[in-house]
């Protein structure tokens, strides 16, 4: 995270806000006792959609400055899967910006979690990814400014 | 010609394997190689209205024409984050 917050503050003085969202792993998903989760991601693509994201927001909310980062691999309960900072010149900005790339991530970036629980393991599908369904991309838009 | 098929997540363990070599005609679409390996793994075909496709690692449609070489991939309902 430190690192995400190095990226984005470019030490200039204009921002007045910092938001930064960890995503961690739950030890309890749908009545399961989760004991691990392992993510997949079709890396090339992901690293792509990432940066279509960051690019969604920051002309978006303009003079925004974003960092994401997603791990992959076996993540132990309490860890952090993901890692978003955001920097604007007034905090609305930057709590709108991260709130709007998480809910992006969700649908539009080739990621999947394999959930390991107590008595078996299941693939979680979420959101059919299409980058280019603006109805999904106003809604996350539309969760960001609530 | 010849493209390697990547899958992902179930559809991976369906298959039994995260990367396939096929040989189809010049002009195949993405969703006649769905097609080939739905009928060659019929659990495959519950996913057809929820996958997401691509070629060469930039996402693609289903009716796109692939190419000697191209490597198309196919995408479980995502769940990152």
């Amino acid at each position: 995270m430190s690192g995400l917050v190095a990226a984005i503050d470019q030490h200039q003085g204009t921002d007045g806000a910092v938001v930064t969202f960890l995503g961690l792993v739950r030890n309890h998903n749908v009545g399961r006792r989760v004991e691990y989760l392992e993510y997949e991601a079709y890396e090339p693509l992901a690293l792509k959609t990432l940066a279509q994201i960051v690019a969604e927001a920051q002309q978006r909310w303009p003079g925004a400055h974003v960092a994401v980062h997603h791990r992959i691999g076996r993540i132990e309960i309490g860890e952090a899967s993901v890692a978003i900072a955001t920097a604007s010149a007034h905090r609305a900005d930057a709590y709108a910006a991260s709130r709007y790339v998480i809910e992006r991530v969700k649908q539009i970036v080739p990621i999947w979690k394999h959930e390991f629980f107590e008595g078996g393991d299941v693939w979680i599908e979420g959101a059919t990814a299409n980058p280019d369904d603006e109805a999904a991309r106003a809604a996350a838009e539309r969760v960001a400014c609530a | 010609m010849r493209v390697t098929v990547r899958l992902f997540a179930r559809l991976r363990d369906i298959a039994g394997a995260s990367e396939l070599e096929r040989e189809v005609a010049p002009g195949t679409t993405i969703g006649a190689v769905w097609q080939m390996l739905a009928g060659e793994h019929p659990q495959l075909a519950a996913y057809e209205r929820s996958i997401s496709s691509a070629v060469n690692a930039d996402y693609a449609r289903m009716d796109h024409p692939l190419r000697d070489g191209d490597e198309v991939a196919f995408l479980p309902p995502v769940s990152g984050g």
